[in-house]
């Protein structure tokens, strides 16, 4: 059995003794491995492209006139900041650690479909490099909003179809990314590995590829209907033409709003993995973790238009989606209340993968409650498009996704390198972000109940003050992201210069699979199925 | 590590407490001035209030936890982990706590959508980037841009905002309504979407091209009270806000008199100076022109041409005047501009120092032609 | 094993593949369905593009409701646009014909088309039209000037809440779009 599972695919042959050498190894490779590192690295890079972008917004808002950049240039950033940071920091990171995790921890040699998942990742690349070649167009990148909503849209210059195309692009990369990822915790799970014993980030990346396949080919269907309308006379969204502009926000938040959660949902998912393990206790109510996980999927789909309550909705609609919107409360308070009950009487360690995890938790939280204010519709009457969303959603995004994902980053490399990271430094930059994203976001509550509308490049002298705050938190947390690149480097290169033993950190093996392999883990890892499947968390 | 922790928890309760502790204006919502923006704060506070309670309660134990069961404390770990009763009571007491935010939110809904027994009406419409406003009842309908002193500080950027008063939210002419009377607001746009936004007024709507939007409101004091559209509208979405001055029914009587008097006048076709000329022109471009070709008249390189050194602006008078009035498919027709001020933003943009032109010419109102007939 | 997992992979794949191309015909299929929605709704005050029958209703004498008229222009929709009153009170159930007038202010021919919109969208499934210039493309000749009478009846069916209903009229100009 041994070596029939080897060669399960027979292109893998030439990899068996391990890594080519070279460029050529990271262009060609269908090793999970590799490409979660490609992933992983494509997504930290694209992080600070669109950090950039986020701290030429803040500049331009550190102070009430026009400094810096043209509105319409102005425009550009927030719509390529959004996309940059969805389609290319944050999905591909999540990818990324899905690639290097999942086989891992359900004990599966490689991924179901090495070769798609290699096509999958350069699509990514291309669609991504596409997207950022519009910022050298005439009329400059879209600036219509990463929403896209028509008539606005079609008034952007020559980019307007490159964008389009580049959306499909990063649709496509995006959907055969999922079915990989379907396929494999389908088909490739270790004997005796069930679904109810996957770990939680397994569980919470099946129902994002579910999602993903629901959600990204009927994005593509609304920006090719955008296209049409353009370009071949068609008026889907035109009222001219008997269409209509609000259908196009309908279809665009059928897919906005699990899309989000296409964000959130492996983030809740490394949270529940590493919580467990420094608080030295199994993880609190697994099984009502994977329902609530399913349930906000599931709720995802029904809740869309809670972000057009504006946009002039019959009051049975507006009723409909406030109550539907309201409760996500549920299954998500069901979460934070497991996420605590795994720390009570727990013998907690606070290692920096612990504290940004603590701090998603908190910080979510917050972002949760904001969530819960907007959800009501006569209230979100005055909050909606104002900086209350902005923080609003940067506290469910920054936080929460961006905190979890630097919190596997250390929970994870020495695994990967063998290494360990500097853990005085690590601390230094969670403490240095922690404090400066509240900074940066914490303010942008206040300017959006006092009145500033987003998407704004010039604003009120009232609204100087905290927006004044708000960049200078920026400027610190976008630097203090170098530390992370600093130790990332430093860890590869040998970090503290201390060999990890397998399991890393203390009893982690209870938890999971990919505690029982050599660290850093070998280029392949389960060609033997493993002989016993943790189980932690029952 | 005992610093550490000391730190988070500072920094969360700073965090809550600067959140709720000061009610004031650059905090927290506005009141505002009618019932319903009051039912609406009230709203507010009610669900602010319960998330702060849940999240002390949340935060508390869990800060607790982190304060108590920890390892550098000789904390043992017990391995509990599933607890049904406490998992159905944390399941169902979320579930109350919502269902009492739905009754006040539904009956909130519900009064948003009261729009009927209004005693009047006003058409919105969204342009880029300006409102026009139409009262039903009495045919008053202007235009409200962005005042000149903010047009020109936030273009030229030796000028400081500061000295502005009420920056970026101060129009050329406000929306007039009166107070005590239940009005209906009728809301479309002409380009792209719009939405119309007065925060004291309690909400904002969409202005959806080709589609009529309602809301209403009733003004209980008299004052002025100031908004920003609030959608995405293209390059100068910052740039058009609301302004809404509600008077007493007789001052507001008096107000329709003297609109709809000025609006019936013929333009003054006067011969005006030179200087007079230059000076109104100057007003009609930042309110018309300046927003594409903006106060350099460079335009924009891939979206706007320059008028600067332009062949159009600096060739023949009547092309030009005729070129204005007929518009292009990128370039709304000007047939809108009576005859003074076309005359006035003609002179101007052919001589105007700030767009780098310098004719040396100018043309008097009553000789502009062709001129358009308006037969209405 | 190893043919197992690879056809049992290939499987997954189709499956999961049929069910994206599917969810992108969903997209498309939510274009129509959100037009039934409409009409169940009245979301966004759509209002049906074709004339009905002229069918004789129970005249309610003693209600009365305000109807308003609204004329608007797509962004430079060279054009002159009004209609012959702002409003005008009727009963349900009673037909009433209001002129509107639009002018071609330009040299060349035009194509427009006027989008209705009604408000309060709720309504909208009681205000029927049997004749009105939104049906069709209008053509104007060069400085064309035209009435358009709108003959219409509120359904004495409308509830009692409404008490003001507003028709509204875009013209978009379709002349570029239609000539090809």
């Amino acid at each position: 059995m041994t070596a029939v599972v080897a060669e399960h695919d027979d292109h893998h042959d030439h990899h068996d003794h391990g890594p080519e050498k070279g460029v050529l190894r990271w262009i060609f490779t269908t090793n999970h491995k590799d490409i979660g590192t490609l992933y992983l690295v494509f997504g930290l890079i694209m992080f600070f492209v669109g950090g950039a972008m986020a701290l030429v917004i803040r500049s331009e808002l550190f102070e009430p006139g026009l400094q810096f950049v043209d509105p319409n240039f102005f425009n550009s950033m927030t719509t390529m900041h959004a996309l940059v940071m969805v389609f290319g920091a944050v999905m591909p990171a999540f990818v990324g650690l899905a690639n290097w995790m999942i086989p891992m921890m359900i004990g599966a040699p490689d991924m179901a479909l090495p070769r798609m998942n290699n096509m999958s990742f350069w699509m990514l690349v291309a669609g991504v490099l596409l997207l950022a070649s519009t910022l050298f167009m005439e009329g400059g990148a879209p600036s219509g909003g990463w929403t896209f909503y028509p008539p606005l849209v079609f008034q952007n210059g020559k980019s307007f179809p490159f964008a389009i195309f580049s959306v499909h692009l990063l649709g496509i990369s995006s959907i055969m990314g999922a079915i990989n990822v379907i396929a494999t915790i389908f088909n490739m799970r270790a004997p005796g590995m069930t679904l109810m014993k996957m770990p939680l980030f397994v569980w919470t990346w099946l129902i994002t590829a579910f999602l993903l396949i629901a959600i990204m080919p009927v994005f593509a269907g609304a920006v090719t209907m955008l296209l049409t309308d353009k370009f071949f006379d068609t008026s889907f969204f035109d009222a001219a033409g008997g269409g209509d502009p609000v259908l196009y926000q309908h279809i665009f938040w059928f897919f906005g709003h699990p899309e989000v959660y296409v964000m959130i949902l492996p983030t809740f998912g490394v949270a529940s993995t590493i919580i467990p393990v420094f608080a030295r206790k199994p993880l609190f109510g697994y099984a009502s973790m994977v329902y609530a996980t399913g349930a906000i999927a599931f709720l995802s789909f029904i809740v869309w238009a809670h972000h057009m309550f504006t946009v002039g909705m019959p009051v049975a609609g507006e009723l409909y989606f406030m109550y539907a919107t309201m409760l996500i409360a549920i299954p998500t308070g069901v979460k934070v209340f497991n996420w605590t009950a795994t720390m009570w009487k727990g013998s907690m360690t606070f290692e920096t993968p612990m504290l940004f995890s603590i701090a998603f938790v908190v910080l979510f939280t917050m972002g949760g409650f904001t969530g819960l204010m907007m959800s009501v519709a006569p209230v979100d009457f005055q909050y909606h498009d104002t900086y209350f969303i902005v923080a609003h959603f940067h506290y469910t995004l920054v936080p929460a996704s961006i905190f979890i994902l630097m919190a596997a980053g250390y929970f994870w490399l020495p695994k990967w390198t063998g290494n360990m990271y500097n853990e005085k430094i690590g601390r230094l930059h969670f403490w240095l972000s922690a404090v400066s994203v509240n900074i940066l976001f914490f303010p942008q509550h206040f300017l959006g109940l006092a009145g500033m509308p987003r998407r704004i490049p010039d604003y009120a002298i009232q609204f100087a003050d905290w927006n004044m705050v708000s960049s200078i938190g920026a400027f610190i947390y976008g630097f203090s992201q170098l530390l992370f690149v600093y130790i990332v480097i430093d860890t590869i290169r040998g970090g503290t210069g201390e060999k990890v033993s397998d399991e890393v950190w203390e009893d982690a093996s209870k938890h999971s699979l990919e505690w029982t392999v050599p660290s850093p883990a070998p280029y392949h890892t389960f060609s033997t199925p493993p002989a016993r499947i943790p189980t932690e968390h029952f | 590590m005992k610093k550490t922790k000391q730190l988070l928890a500072c920094l969360v309760l700073m965090a809550l407490g600067l959140g709720t502790a000061h009610a004031d204006y650059t905090l927290n919502l506005m009141k505002g001035v009618t019932q319903l923006s009051n039912e609406l704060y009230d709203l507010h506070m009610l669900i602010l209030w319960i998330c702060v309670f849940i999240g002390i309660a949340v935060f508390g134990t869990m800060f607790y936890s982190i304060y108590h069961h920890r390892k550098s404390k000789g904390h043992k770990a017990e391995q509990f982990h599933e607890n049904t009763t406490v998992e159905i009571i944390w399941t169902i007491i979320p579930t109350l706590i919502l269902v009492g935010m739905a009754i006040p939110a539904t009956k909130a809904v519900i009064d948003l959508d009261k729009v009927q027994d209004s005693e009047m009406s006003i058409k919105v419409t969204g342009k880029q980037w300006y409102w026009e406003y139409e009262y039903l009842d009495s045919g008053v309908h202007f235009e409200s841009h962005l005042d000149e002193a903010s047009e020109k500080t936030h273009r030229v950027s030796t000028m400081d905002p500061h000295n502005v008063p009420n920056y970026l939210l101060n129009v050329d002419k406000p929306l007039v309504v009166p107070v005590g009377k239940k009005i209906r607001f009728l809301f479309t746009a002409a380009d792209v979407i719009h939405s119309w936004w007065v925060p004291d007024l309690g909400w904002k709507k969409d202005a959806n091209p080709g589609f009529v939007n309602e809301a209403w409101t009733y003004v209980d004091k008299p004052g002025t009270y100031r908004g920003q559209c609030t959608e995405l509208c293209g390059r100068d979405h910052g740039f058009m806000p609301v302004v809404v001055i509600a008077m007493e029914q007789d001052q507001y009587d008096a107000w329709v008199k003297a609109t709809l008097d000025k609006q019936n006048q013929k333009p003054d076709l006067s011969d005006q100076t030179r200087n007079t000329l230059m000076a109104k022109g100057e007003s009609v471009y930042l309110k018309n022109c300046v927003a594409c070709h903006q106060i350099d008249g460079n335009g924009i390189s891939g979206w706007f041409p320059a008028l600067r050194g332009s062949e159009k602006v600096t060739g023949n008078m009547d092309q030009l005047i005729g070129f204005i009035q007929a518009g292009t498919s990128k370039m709304p027709a000007f047939k809108k501009l009576p005859d003074d001020e076309l005359a006035e933003l003609i002179t101007y943009i052919r001589n105007a120092p700030a767009l780098g032109n310098n004719v040396g010419d100018e043309i008097q109102p009553n000789k502009i032609t062709p001129k358009w007939d308006d037969d209405e | 094993m190893s043919e197992d997992i690879g056809q049992k992979n290939t499987k997954l794949v189709r499956k999961l593949a049929l069910v994206a191309i599917a969810m992108f015909g969903f997209g498309y299929a939510l274009v129509p369905l959100y037009d039934v929605l409409c009409d169940l709704t009245g979301l966004n005050g759509k209002v049906e593009g074709q004339a009905v029958q002229e069918t004789a209703y129970q005249v309610d004498k003693s209600r009365e409701v305000t109807v308003e008229f609204l004329t608007s222009l797509n962004e430079s929709t060279p054009m002159l646009f009004r209609s012959e009153v702002k409003s005008m009170k009727v009963h349900p159930g009673e037909y009433y014909t209001v002129n509107f007038y639009a002018k071609n202010t330009t040299n060349m021919p035009m194509i427009a088309q006027a989008i209705p919109s009604i408000t309060p969208g709720l309504a909208a499934e009681f205000f029927k039209k049997t004749q009105c210039f939104c049906f069709t493309e209008q053509t104007f000749a060069a400085n064309e000037e035209k009435t358009m009478p709108v003959r219409f009846v509120v359904e004495p069916t409308l509830p009692e809440r409404y008490k003001t209903v507003t028709l509204a009229y875009t013209f978009f100009d379709n002349t570029n779009i239609s000539k090809k």
